[in-house]
């Protein structure tokens, strides 16, 4: 017998697993998401992960993402470097894929908020070196510093 | 902007937007007052998900359950001012007469009913008496939490985590999928003060070690922090010396419990709740000032969004319906196994029929029994098969047939076997 806590939802119900040679039983879960859970726990545990990818709008540094549904669990650290690797330079909606397909796990990376589409920053150019955005982000913080000062 | 309004909102986190959403609703004339420039209070660094379970039956991130309220407060006629802090209020003649700061100058508005929705501030460092130096790389969960979700900046490579609160959890997740590396969560307490699946999948998922009845009792750097002094406690959670043991660290991060604010309700002469913290209300969440209106993490800390949500529409309907008449109370009182609970005291003039009760127990309890009594008559029992302090509750229930009587008390006692 293995005892979990499921995650589920936040009721956290102590689950008591069996599994024998019929399959796998599951006690002590208040609904039958719960079954799926230990289920999923004792073949091929899934998470959902949460992150932000950057981007090269100064007054919105970085834009926060999520799965669009559960990946296993030993591939999150995979996913996060390829989260890590995107620089967006278009506004994208909340919802709108980030990354799709990532690592074909048929799931996409996607945006979970609308603030790029409010920004008001100038278009990033498709091809920013390094340097102009370095460049441009200082730029943008004087002037910044200047209308706060006129305030 | 206009001169008067029927229900000014102070603040638009998840409580404010959903109250403001409610009394456009009802058909009031609202103004929805935010000191940052963006609305979504919290939320909008709270990037994990779990939120809206309750509420929208999905599983949301912070930001897509505050942007679901702004995509219906768009659709309203609400008036909505940023970047405007609330300097002043004064009641006169039975309206309360705002001063609103803001970059287009000093501004003073006048509304029938108020409603605080200022949620919450974090403890610091300085209220949980750590000693030592005063190094840069001490910060609080969710000032960790700012940094790297919201500026993208990650404010430590190696940390400590005092406090098993719910962001110090949801922090140690977060760090560690950023590449920091997260020592240890470290909790005074015997028992944990975050959401038991948080304990899970935050710590157990990354093999974070979860030291309890052990606290930071010293921080030691000049410029940076470059360790903790760490130390076992007893059961009064005091140091035991001989215990400390040094962790070599370049971040503390500190996630030891949040307190309401209440200023400007203070200031107003709203009476508070030593318990929660927050104001003494009724079931329409109505504090000890007509008029004045309380909820979400003003109210009391809630550890689910959804329930903030939800008792900003009692306080946005209460704040609807408000007639400046004086009201006839019984009084809640509970034992001592219950830590807190909201609302407490019921309005005899108002329905009574439907009213929603938020509560804690006082320590993790096994089998327990909830009885709701008035002049010796048992109005409600209910079972739970355990109860745990960071597990809020809720219960919703008539006290129509309770016969209760101006002045009467009604017993809330727990009773149950301790783990």
């Amino acid at each position: 017998m293995k005892k979990l806590v499921c995650i589920v939802c936040p009721n956290s119900c102590e689950l008591e697993i069996t599994a024998d040679e019929n399959g796998i039983s599951v006690s002590g879960n208040k609904c039958k998401r719960g079954v799926q859970f230990a289920t999923d726990e004792m073949t091929a545990p899934k998470r959902t992960i949460s992150s932000v990818v950057r981007t090269a709008f100064p007054s919105v540094p970085v834009l926060p993402v999520r799965v669009s549904a559960e990946i296993p669990k030993e591939r999150i650290f995979d996913v996060m470097q390829e989260i890590n690797h995107v620089t967006l330079r278009k506004r994208v909606r909340r919802g709108e894929a980030v990354i799709e397909n990532v690592l074909s796990l048929g799931v996409d990376v996607i945006a979970t908020s609308d603030v790029l589409t409010t920004a008001e920053d100038p278009e990033p150019s498709e091809k920013e070196t390094e340097k102009n955005r370095a460049k441009r982000t200082k730029k943008a913080k004087t002037t910044a510093k200047k209308t706060e000062k006129k305030a | 902007m206009q001169t008067l309004y029927d229900v000014v909102i102070i603040g638009a986190g998840p409580a404010g937007l959903a109250a403001a959403v409610r009394c456009d609703e009802k058909g009031k004339s609202v103004l929805l007052v935010e000191r940052e420039a963006r609305l979504g209070g919290i939320l909008k660094q709270c990037i994990h998900d779990g939120f809206g379970l309750i509420r929208f039956s999905e599983k949301l991130s912070g930001p897509e359950y505050a942007e679901r309220y702004m995509d219906m407060l768009k659709k309203t006629k609400v008036d909505v001012t940023t970047l405007t802090f609330v300097t002043d209020i004064e009641k006169k003649d039975g309206l309360f007469e705002l001063t609103l700061v803001s970059r287009s100058g000093v501004t003073a508005v006048k509304s029938k009913t108020l409603i605080l929705a200022t949620g919450c501030r974090e403890r610091t460092a300085k209220q949980v008496n750590i000693h030592g130096t005063r190094p840069a790389g001490v910060f609080t969960a969710g000032t960790a939490q700012n940094l790297t979700n919201l500026l993208g900046q990650l404010p430590t490579k190696k940390c400590v985590i005092l406090g098993s609160g719910d962001i110090g959890l949801i922090m140690a997740r977060r760090l560690t999928l950023e590449g920091a590396k997260v020592l240890g969560v470290y909790e005074a307490k015997s028992t944990p003060s975050g959401l038991t699946r948080n304990i899970h999948q935050c710590l157990h998922d990354y093999d974070i070690p979860l030291y309890l009845s052990h606290t930071v009792t010293r921080v030691f750097g000049d410029d940076r922090l470059t360790g903790v002094q760490i130390s076992e406690v007893d059961e009064k959670m005091q140091p035991i010396a001989g215990t400390e043991s040094f962790v070599e660290c370049d971040g503390l991060i500190l996630s030891v419990g949040l307190i309401p604010e209440n200023e400007l309700a203070e200031r107003l002469g709203v009476q508070l709740d030593p318990k929660t913290k927050g104001p003494v209300c009724d079931q329409n969440l109505m504090t000890s000032v007509p008029g004045i209106f309380s909820c979400g993490n003003a109210l009391h800390v809630n550890d689910l969004v959804d329930y903030v949500s939800e008792s900003a529409v009692t306080a946005a309907d209460g704040a609807c319906g408000f007639e400046n008449a004086d009201g006839e109370f019984s009084f809640i009182e509970p034992d001592g196994n219950i830590a807190y609970i909201v609302p407490q005291k019921i309005d005899l003039t108002k329905s009574k029929s439907e009213v929603c009760f938020y509560f804690r127990s006082r320590d993790v309890l096994d089998k327990c029994t909830l009885t709701f009594s008035a002049n010796g008559k048992t109005v409600k029992e209910k079972k739970y098969p355990f109860l745990r302090p960071p597990e809020m509750e809720r219960l919703v229930l008539s006290l129509d047939g309770a016969g209760l009587k101006k002045g009467d008390k009604i017993k809330v006692t727990l009773e149950g076997g301790k783990k």
